[in-house]
């Protein structure tokens, strides 16, 4: 295959995006139909992945390589293994439902807005890609001007204060890992290749340093607690595409980078780093949880719950055995379509009411039924009914923490309960009850609409019911991922250990 | 009995391109006195002027001249590409700003041909005298600019600062000269080297003295903290056109005598330069990126901002190797793209009789100039060091050099700073794209702006994706210097 289909994936939506500058400004009709044509034929693009993909193997597939600054030694190299083709996977179809949930709702600015939304997924395309730290890097940061940009300009009232916490943040923590990196290249070789530093035996101090060095900037992103304060105001203020691209897809870039840097690359200061690490995650599945009882706003309740959520993906990453990490990937995954879908359908619904207070909705069930059995199926997922996608990656990554640390998964299946009652509590008030004023006759859901839901539903369904479509893609990659985790073999076991136990917070 | 040597000719070809510039220089005092009706062909012989001192430049072979004392080598190339850069390009955009100020300009031109020529002459200093006389070359005709407008107190302020402090920052240089020469009994930088890793430095306390008063001469004049407390009142009074060139040109040069006397002049003793710039270079970068969150001016802010690059770009001299050095000219490289970006876009604002400075002016730009709100956007973006712009390659390779070299503490510094200073940076995004706007400004756009604008927008891009071919070229100069 000579075909650089990786490089055609990430500069496809970014030459689409600049094209849309070609059209006038005024031409908003023509804008948006191009710009779903782009997002569109780039999900058609993911599909020879797919069919192309070699499911037997962990070495990088699709392998591209050219030196890019020759004087720096950073290189053009990308890849995907089986970890990151799902990521691929679902950037490109939150993508097509974001603009389709954009379609009515942006109406300043449109042309700009689908640019920044398609140099976005470009960029998102690229850190799933890169394969050379520096690379991963110049994507990983340029996410963050198109997000500023979509939150800052079309978001709600509080949307300035929202995004620039929400790019210094970012910043901050990227501009740390930039100097683990830097100290990486000293130490792993002077390359910033990502397979080469992997499975070279560091001194543990200096593993321990790049740990939270990159940890700075991972955790800012996923987010863990306690530097997730950025997630609620961002999610809550970003219109409703940005929202669904934040949960769909950008936080789980902070989950990604863990799998694809600390853990191959630092193996000891991970394991040594484990308990603390099951420690922050079982905080923020019982803290956001927690939260979550307390919110009046609609869209801030699901950005807390996303809080809650991603302690359980980094609860089965930290449990560092097959079963945590399958279901941490499966879960970022589900949480990225069934997240995704909340926060579209919240859209939606805001569109017709312009509130996002609870209090003032009511009765919906009555006015709206279509939507009302579409927010039902994703609020059970979110949940974690059997027969829902929900399901397997909790189950798993519970199984996967109990096997680890038996006391994580006890804690963190007290957030399952706390999950079913915030959410099932939300449904009971927005959608039962009597309908309150201005409920009524709102209208129904039309067929842009349907169209935008139905596929997040049918995948929730299917993943529910036959998770080993995705989990095969894992099986080889995980289980190398793992090999390399506890394979060089901990520097010092015994008298390690109880120094980390001392670090619990 | 005098003895002359018969002029040799072709000695002087190595300072052909200075030579050429001279002449330029007379030729435009000459067409604005006699020809003062087409004086709007000044700024075309400026630039052509430029751009063919620049070709001849880029064009020729690593020599040196007049035994040594001018150096015509690959490290004086790239800092004149980076002088003559900055000098044609805000060339380009002078008719705009002229338009708008209304100034008598016949003399500006040449004022900046002779500056430009100081500035090339410091790129070649190869020796103390040379250089002190470049250095002034550079600086007189740079006070008479800043106080071009002689009707607006501002101005004449500035220039009166900038005169004294610059005065007194050549003292000192001058001073930490003679103690040099009296230690060493030459001022040809390459033997002073020799002469000085001779020398047992801890026991010769004037070879310190003279490397501090030499520091601090040097600092006063790329503005690094604490010598920095002219710039922001001389870069704020200045005509925006002249500090546009300031930030970039005399800094440029600044930084090429910098490296020239510590790098190559007392190398042996960089365990003493070494920290101490280190420090400065954070004290640097501290002062300017929190002094820049609280103005309300965005000249005043840019002039903050370029109080801070100072400190960056002093990183790679910091590292005191040669990769570091590279990195210090590839930063100025970039730099100067994006800021003259930036001041290009701040004079664009402008309107006759109306100094729009402020950052309230950038209100709602977005909704009424999308174009010119996206080309700032980017320049902010680069200041700020965000990829795929060329600004993060620069600090990247400026980062990396200080790590290696062994200076992580002072890397971290950086980019915490360098963190802050995004905010700024963003306020100004902020005004442009998620503000309505107070009054409907109209702008105006000459060919030469537009000219500047895009060379600064394709620099800016085209050394954040394809930095490959302009970093092996400033690597393979300073290899091979």
């Amino acid at each position: 295959m000579s075909m650089p289909l990786l490089s055609i994936l990430i500069f496809f939506p970014i030459l689409g995006g600049l094209s849309l500058l070609c059209v006038p400004r005024q031409q908003t009709a023509t804008i948006r139909t191009l710009a779903l044509l782009v997002s569109l034929v780039e999900l058609c693009l993911t599909l020879p992945l797919v069919l192309l993909f070699d499911k037997s193997t962990h070495v990088m597939q699709f392998v591209e390589q050219h030196a890019w600054i020759p004087a720096l030694r950073i290189n053009y190299s990308l890849g995907i293994d089986g970890i990151s083709i799902l990521f691929l996977l679902l950037t490109a179809l939150i993508i097509v439902v974001s603009v389709l949930v954009s379609w009515e709702a942006i109406t300043g600015k449109v042309q700009e807005f689908f640019v920044a939304m398609l140099l976005l997924e470009g960029a998102m395309m690229g850190v799933f890609c890169a394969t050379d730290f520096i690379l991963f890097y110049v994507f990983w940061e340029a996410m963050l001007i198109p997000m500023f940009l979509i939150i800052g300009i079309w978001g709600g009232p509080n949307r300035i204060y929202a995004t620039v916490k929400f790019f210094l943040y970012t910043l901050v923590g990227s501009l740390l890992m930039l100097v683990g990196i830097i100290l990486l290249y000293q130490y792993g070789g002077r390359t910033f290749d990502i397979l080469k530093l992997a499975g070279q035996a560091y001194p543990l101090k200096l593993q321990l340093i790049l740990f939270w060095a990159f940890f700075a900037a991972f955790a800012v992103k996923v987010p863990m607690w306690p530097v997730h304060t950025w997630l609620p105001d961002a999610h809550t203020e970003a219109p409703a595409a940005g929202s669904v691209i934040l949960a769909g897809v950008l936080i789980k870039m902070g989950a990604y980078g863990f799998l694809r840097f600390s853990l191959p690359i630092l193996p000891d200061a991970t394991q040594l780093m484990m308990q603390p690490m099951l420690a922050l995650s079982v905080i923020a599945i019982v803290y956001g949880a927690i939260i979550c009882l307390a919110q009046t706003d609609l869209k801030r309740l699901i950005a807390y719950s996303s809080v809650s959520h991603m302690g359980f993906v980094t609860l089965g990453l930290f449990a560092l055995n097959q079963r945590g990490l399958e279901g941490s990937i499966l879960q970022m995954i589900n949480h990225g379509l069934v997240t995704g879908a909340l926060f579209l359908a919240v859209g939606m619904i805001y569109e017709r009411t312009h509130t996002r207070e609870i209090a003032a909705y009511g009765g919906l069930a009555s006015t709206m039924p279509v939507f009302a059995g579409f927010f039902l199926l994703f609020t059970l997922a979110a949940v974690g009914l059997p027969g829902t996608n929900g399901f397997v990656g909790e189950f798993l990554i519970l199984l996967g923490g109990f096997e680890s640390r038996p006391w994580s998964a006890v804690i963190a299946a007290s957030g399952l309960i706390l999950g079913a009652w915030y959410m099932l509590w939300l449904y009971q008030r927005v959608f039962f009850n009597e309908v309150k004023e201005g409920m009524q006759g709102l209208a129904p859901l039309d067929l842009r609409e349907i169209a935008t839901l139905a596929p997040m539903a049918i995948l929730i369904l299917w993943i529910g019911l036959y998770p080993n479509a995705l989990l095969g893609f894992l099986h080889v990659s995980v289980g190398h991922l793992l090999d390399q985790v506890h394979g060089v073999g901990l520097a010092g076991t015994g008298t390690a250990l109880p120094s980390a136990l001392a670090q619990l917070p | 009995m005098i003895q002359t040597a018969a002029v040799t000719w072709t000695a002087l070809e190595p300072i052909l391109p200075e030579l050429l510039l001279v002449g330029i220089g007379v030729l435009l005092i000459g067409c604005d006195l006699f020809i003062p009706r087409q004086r709007q062909v000044l700024p075309w012989l400026t630039v052509v002027g430029c751009a063919t001192a620049l070709l001849m430049i880029l064009g020729a072979r690593p020599t040196s001249a007049f035994g040594g004392m001018f150096l015509a080598d690959g490290y004086a190339m790239v800092f004149k590409a980076i002088c003559l850069g900055a000098v044609i390009l805000t060339t380009l955009i002078s008719e705009q700003f002229w338009q708008t100020v209304d100034g008598r300009q016949g003399e500006y031109y040449s004022l900046l041909i002779f500056s430009l020529v100081g500035m090339l002459l410091m790129a070649s200093a190869g020796d103390l005298m040379v250089l002190y006389l470049g250095l002034e070359l550079m600086a007189l005709p740079i006070y008479a600019l800043v106080g071009m407008h002689k009707r607006d107190g501002r101005t004449s302020e500035a220039a009166v600062k900038y005169f004294l402090t610059g005065a007194f920052a050549s003292a000192l240089l001058l001073f930490g000269m003679s103690l040099l020469y009296g230690l060493t009994g030459t001022t040809d930088i390459g033997r002073i080297a020799e002469a000085a890793a001779a020398m047992n430095v801890a026991a010769n306390p004037a070879l310190l003295a003279a490397l501090g008063l030499l520091l601090a001469g040097l600092c006063f004049k790329v503005a690094v903290a604490p010598f920095h407390l002219w710039t922001p009142d001389v870069y704020e009074g200045a005509p925006t056109l002249v500090t546009a060139l300031m930030s970039i040109g005399p800094k440029a040069a600044g930084f090429a005598i910098f490296g020239r006397v510590v790098f190559y002049g007392l190398p042996g003793l960089q365990d003493h330069w070494g920290p101490i710039l280190a420090v400065l270079a954070l004290l640097t970068m501290a002062v300017g990126n929190i002094t820049a969150l609280c103005q309300q001016s965005l000249k005043r802010m840019l002039a903050y901002s370029s109080i801070a690059h100072a400190g960056y770009a002093l990183l790679g001299l910091v590292a005191g190797t040669e990769e570091g050095m590279a990195a210090t000219m590839a930063y100025l490289a970039v730099y100067l793209f994006m800021n003259l970006g930036a001041f290009a876009v701040l004079i664009l604002l402008a309107a006759p009789g109306q100094c729009r400075e402020s950052l309230d002016d950038c209100k709602g730009l977005a909704g009424k100039h999308p174009v010119v709100a996206a080309l700032m956007l980017v320049f902010l973006f680069s200041l700020t060091g965000i990829p795929p712009t060329g600004g993060f390659i620069g600090k990247f390779y400026l980062l990396k050099a200080a790590f290696v070299a062994g200076y992580p503490l002072t890397v971290v510094g950086a980019v915490l700073f360098s963190a802050i200073s995004a905010f700024f940076y963003l306020r100004v995004v902020r005004l442009m794209y998620m503000s309505e706007a107070d009054h409907n400004a109209c702008l105006s756009c000459s060919p030469g702006m537009r000219a500047v604008l895009g060379v600064c927008l394709a620099g800016v891009l085209g050394l954040g994706f394809f930095p490959g071919p302009v970093l092996g070229w400033i690597v393979a100069a300073l290899a091979g210097s």
